[in-house]
């Protein structure tokens, strides 16, 4: 029997005959393009996605919107627009591009997960031309679209748990492939900003009306976005290519302290990063790169500082995405682990934007400006409400090895 | 090393009865609102924890859930994997419902902290100090397949000693609760098969 504080992973067996898993495959939806290539060519511009927008009752926001003309013209070639949420499209349009990205065929041991906090909660509004199909905002039939429109043979896994979700869908993706569940897995993700979130997160007093400033001393709050994401993860080293990253450790360990505000000790994001570095058999030395969560609200930032002050990684090179996409909730984890992979594969830092002056008690190498640099591993980590923490350590595939 | 992993203790919440291993162990079919029936269960196990007061009819089922399975449970070491149909949506209409109209806009904090389905998780993880693994899924209905898969995974990466599973649902206030604790100690073999014959019973 265990007593006092307790380790979320006691022991991991280290046994070269474990499954190894790869993503292969990767594409991204968002208001700074529709592919993943044009993201990541935007940012290592410095544009950002973020704007200012109008809420319903007049009131004026900054975030980031995916824009419903170019989206409808995009899935115009696929579907017959008015049949979907906007959601839903965003969603099939990122499967379909890594799709046609990939040559990848999508058999009956092709798993799909989703990744979502709110699926389309957005029909629950009086306004949403969906609000008479009372299923709609249902979890499962978001799964059952998704499903059906690419014939995968099993239910779709939909996971939903809060801001952690897309990075934990890497891990549960890993997972089910070393259990055999699947050979492959399609990953999407995705989130609206709608009146339902501005409306919750303002009751908050959480949403910042300036651009907001991960890590910052003048920082302000967060900003909301919308992304759709998706990764091809496959178990079998033939579907390799040149870009192919490897999943070398994930873990998830709860805060087991507040419901919504981070541990002050930044205890769950501690451990979690420790179990996946156990996992993947490397230094904490060896972490090249981390893309941290930094939402920009006091109490995240300060979290996340002190864990990687705890961690002793307040060295290596860091950036918060939210300045570019705002926080895209449940996609967050996977357009920014998406991002990471091709900073590995171009062997370049992304500045992380809205940064000036430090604001955190343990002073972080925030990136300031985009650099090249060669990167071997990088560390993804995410927090979430409900006390969650993830982290997903990533590496270059070396395939003939 | 002994791969098999039993199941060593299960129950269910209706709407008007809760089962630890099948056996009822209490029944209340007086109350009017979910609210009060849920209190009467809380008030049964003889517990002091005010903030399960705080908390959605979500979080209540799962803490309840969880309270009749880990209440003489001293290992930490458990994963929590829940799922169920509606997610949030019990919770997420209180909401929606407080910001439909402009003239009567009244959103809260301590609604929209709940329209999140892991959040019961948290509440569990709070309550047990458990600093464990932690996913929710959601399915048309139960999906032992997925839990099964998922669950299995943690024990054989060893990511945890035991994992608390389970269907966790409420929508319109129908609850349908089926919790189970598995690791290397139990009453049945944990399989798929006998954890949806269990589902039924």
């Amino acid at each position: 029997m265990q007593t006092g504080k307790q380790e979320c992973t006691q022991k991991i067996t280290l046994n070269n005959h474990v499954k190894k898993i790869f993503i292969t495959h990767h594409q991204i939806i968002s208001p700074l393009g529709f592919d993943s290539a044009s993201n990541f060519e935007k940012l290592k511009l410095k544009k950002t996605g973020l704007k200012e927008l109008k809420r319903r009752n007049g009131n004026v926001y900054v975030g980031a919107k995916v824009d419903d003309d170019e989206l409808d013209t995009a899935f115009s070639k696929i579907g017959i627009i008015d049949n979907f949420t906007k959601l839903e499209k965003m969603m099939l349009l990122t499967i379909q591009n890594l799709l046609d990205d990939s040559n990848f065929k999508i058999t009956p041991n092709t798993g799909l997960i989703i990744s979502t906090t709110k699926g389309n909660v957005d029909c629950l509004d009086p306004s949403s031309p969906f609000y008479k199909d009372e299923k709609r905002a249902y979890l499962p039939t978001l799964g059952k679209v998704i499903q059906n429109f690419f014939n995968f043979k099993d239910e779709a896994v939909v996971l939903s748990n809060a801001c952690v979700s897309g990075v934990l869908a890497i891990s549960v993706a890993s997972r089910f492939i070393r259990q055999e569940a699947y050979q492959d897995v399609i990953v999407v993700s995705g989130d609206l900003v709608s009146e339902f979130i501005l409306s919750g997160f303002t009751s908050f007093q959480a949403i910042s009306s300036q651009l907001c400033k991960p890590y910052s001393k003048n920082r302000t709050g967060i900003n909301i976005g919308e992304v759709a994401a998706g990764i091809i993860v496959t178990g079998d080293v033939a579907k390799l290519n040149e870009n192919s990253i490897e999943i070398t450790g994930s873990a998830s360990c709860n805060d087991a302290n507040h419901i919504s505000g981070p541990s002050r000790t930044g205890e769950g994001l501690v451990l979690s990063i420790k179990s996946a570095v156990k996992e993947a058999n490397i230094d904490l030395k060896e972490i090249d790169y981390i893309s941290a969560h930094g939402t920009a609200t006091a109490f995240n930032d300060e979290m996340e500082s002190i864990a990687m002050g705890r961690l002793g990684l307040t060295n290596v090179p860091l950036n918060s995405l939210k300045g570019y996409y705002g926080h895209t909730l449940g996609s967050s984890g996977l357009v920014e682990s998406i991002i990471g992979i091709e900073s590995l594969n171009q062997n370049t830092l992304i500045a992380s934007l809205g940064y000036d002056e430090n604001g955190v008690t343990n002073e972080l190498n925030i990136i300031k400006e985009t650099e090249e640099k060669p990167l071997n591993t990088f560390l993804k980590t995410a927090s979430g409400f409900g006390g969650c923490n993830t982290a997903v350590i990533f590496k270059k595939a070396t395939t003939n090895g | 090393m002994d791969k098999q992993v039993y199941i060593s203790k299960y129950c269910h919440i209706t709407n008007n009865q809760v089962f630890i291993n099948g056996e009822l162990v209490f029944e209340n079919t007086q109350t009017d609102t979910t609210k009060n029936y849920l209190k009467s269960i809380y008030k049964s196990l003889d517990i002091k924890y005010p903030k399960f007061f705080k908390m959605d009819n979500f979080s209540k089922i799962a803490f309840l859930g969880a309270e009749f399975l880990l209440k003489e449970e001293d290992n930490k070491n458990i994963a929590i994997v829940f799922s169920n149909n509606a997610s949030s949506l019990d919770t997420d209409r209180k909401h929606q419902d407080s910001i439909n109209d402009l003239d009567n806009y009244f959103p809260s904090p301590s609604i929209f902290v709940y329209t999140l389905p892991n959040i019961g998780i948290g509440e569990i993880s709070i309550r047990h100090q458990l600093r464990s693994e932690n996913a929710f899924f959601v399915s048309e209905q139960f999906n032992t397949t997925q839990h099964n898969t998922y669950e299995t995974s943690l024990l054989t990466e060893e990511k945890t000693e035991q994992v608390l599973g389970g269907w966790v649902n409420i929508d319109n206030d129908e609850i349908d609760v089926f919790m189970y604790l598995i690791g290397k100690k139990g009453i049945e073999k944990y399989t798929k098969e006998n954890i949806q014959n269990l589902y039924n019973k």
